[in-house]
């Protein structure tokens, strides 16, 4: 609510453009608008403001990356590591990229807990020339918690640097990116209660000084003349043409709301329900549950399949139930692929789920199985 | 009413046709990325008239039901009627009204076929 009523503040106050004019609502619009960075940098406990670029979404935050970074220090032969539980947003780029200059992808397999395999990850440390660790905080579908502290540590000793798709952590977990020492950390707005539309790169300075910039236009620029442009500072480097001005100072308020009940609290909670729900889960008759079984290092995701029925129909009638989840590959098809399913239902909890909701879902699910007369 | 009649989990746990052909004159396999769904049929044409048909693959309830009825529904049929088979009548065989989502589980069905008659056509040209 306090998300929505901030951004309608916006649209009904002070609709104005930021950086741009003097007049005192276009100076209350800047104010806001850069306030919500000073947020969100106090939320990942970045060093400096200069280390927030607001993006689109996750997506386009990893492109940035690999369009900017990536084009000027990737080279063919080079290799870029990423694991087989990632999110198409964190595939795809780098694809784009073997494609214009050749560099090698590894995808890094799972133990059969669903963990990274960090043997197979040291092995390739030694065998390729490992340029960039990009991996992601914690999967949308397995809940797994990668370590990455101790992954960026294992980067930078071989030369690398440590990309970390955040989408997910971002809403459930402490993030202090000084702290795990990551090089880039992203994330987006709606997946932590913020609006769609707005996402974040976290940088460090002293790589976002060095590198080019990836959007051309006004904002990003010091100075344009005809025959070229000097940049702006960071972070406006990266943030070219009117921003999404609302959808920022909306994701200010959401962070402001998640910092209210605490990163920490919301995590405890989560694992409290997933040791509610797990164990009621796992004694449904033919139901087969994926990513790690304990709670330790996973997060508040559970993805399961029903045998003889199709992932589709369990969210479809659960939907019918008023309980939500997501059925389908979870825009993580390779992981599909590696563990020779089409797809999974995923149960994701979030502070405002009960145990109640989740004995509703598992009374659904006994209650498909019975339709399906199995 | 819910998605989830008798008849069509009755389908999904008995379908009709399903299966491979011997003898075919066409196949087609058509695929949705986002849920998994994947539907294979053979298709046998006999004086352009569809003489026998079988499905198979993986899918969910809608998807398999729509399937089955439609590969009921067009044998005997010629190309031309094949072809012109609207996404209305699988709704209209189902009898379950779909959303957006769904309605592309029930379509998948009708969308292999109808590939697999225009390859036939391409093929062996008819008057």
């Amino acid at each position: 609510m306090q998300v929505v009523k901030a951004m309608d503040q916006y649209y009904l106050k002070y609709r104005a453009n930021i950086h741009r004019s003097l007049y005192p609502l276009s100076e209350i619009a800047t104010t806001k608008y850069e306030a919500a960075r000073k947020i969100i940098q106090a939320f990942i406990h970045a060093k400096s403001t200069k280390e927030i670029i607001f993006t689109r979404n996750a997506t386009e935050a990893i492109n940035l990356v690999a369009f900017t970074w990536g084009l000027q220090h990737l080279k063919k032969g080079d290799t870029v590591v990423l694991s087989v539980m990632e999110h198409h947003s964190n595939i795809v780029p780098w694809q784009l990229l073997r494609e214009r200059i050749g560099i090698d992808l590894h995808f890094c397999g799972l133990t059969n807990t669903g963990r990274l395999d960090e043997m197979e990850l040291k092995k390739v440390f030694l065998k390729k020339r490992v340029k960039l660790l990009s991996l992601v905080h914690e999967s949308n579908v397995l809940g797994t918690i990668n370590p990455i502290k101790r992954l960026a540590s294992l980067a930078h000793q071989h030369g690398a640097l440590m990309l970390v798709d955040g989408a997910q952590s971002a809403a459930h977990l402490e993030i202090n990116v000084q702290d795990l020492g990551v090089d880039f950390y992203v994330c987006t707005g709606h997946k932590m209660c913020g609006p769609t539309g707005i996402g974040v790169l976290y940088g460090k300075e002293g790589l976002l000084n060095s590198m080019p910039p990836f959007l051309g236009g006004g904002d990003m620029i010091r100075s344009v003349s005809k025959e070229r442009s000097t940049w702006n500072e960071l972070p406006y480097k990266f943030e070219a043409g009117t921003p999404n001005i609302a959808g920022a100072i909306g994701l200010g308020e959401a962070v402001r709301y998640l910092q209210k009940i605490g990163m920490k609290k919301i995590h405890q909670y989560e694992m409290k329900l997933f040791q509610y729900g797990l164990p009621r889960l796992k004694k449904i008759p033919g139901i087969k549950i994926f990513g790690p079984q304990n709670f330790l290092s996973r997060g508040g995701i559970i993805s399961f399949h029903m045998e003889g029925i199709h992932p589709h129909d369990v969210a479809t009638f659960l939907g019918e139930k008023n309980v939500c989840v997501r059925s389908g590959n979870h825009c993580a098809e390779p992981l599909m692929r590696y563990l020779k399913i089409p797809g999974t239902t995923r149960i994701s909890f979030y502070f405002y789920n009960t145990e109640e909701d989740i004995d509703r879902c598992i009374s659904a699910l006994y209650q498909l199985r019975n339709i399906f007369s199995l | 009413m819910s998605l989830f009649a008798e008849h069509i989990i009755d389908l999904y746990k008995n379908p009709l046709n399903h299966g491979v052909l011997k003898h075919v004159s066409t196949s087609h396999r058509s695929f949705n990325p986002l849920c998994g769904d994947d539907i294979s049929v053979d298709l046998l044409f006999t004086k352009s008239r569809l003489k026998d048909i079988r499905h198979r693959g993986i899918g969910c309830a809608i998807s398999q039901a729509s399937i089955s009825l439609l590969s009921e529904d067009v044998k005997g049929k010629t190309v031309d009627q094949i072809l012109k088979i609207p996404s209305e009548k699988v709704t209209q065989l189902l009898g379950v009204s779909l959303g957006p989502v769904r309605l592309k589980c029930a379509l998948l069905g009708l969308e292999a076929i109808h590939q697999a008659t225009l390859s036939y056509v391409k093929k062996r040209p008819h008057s």
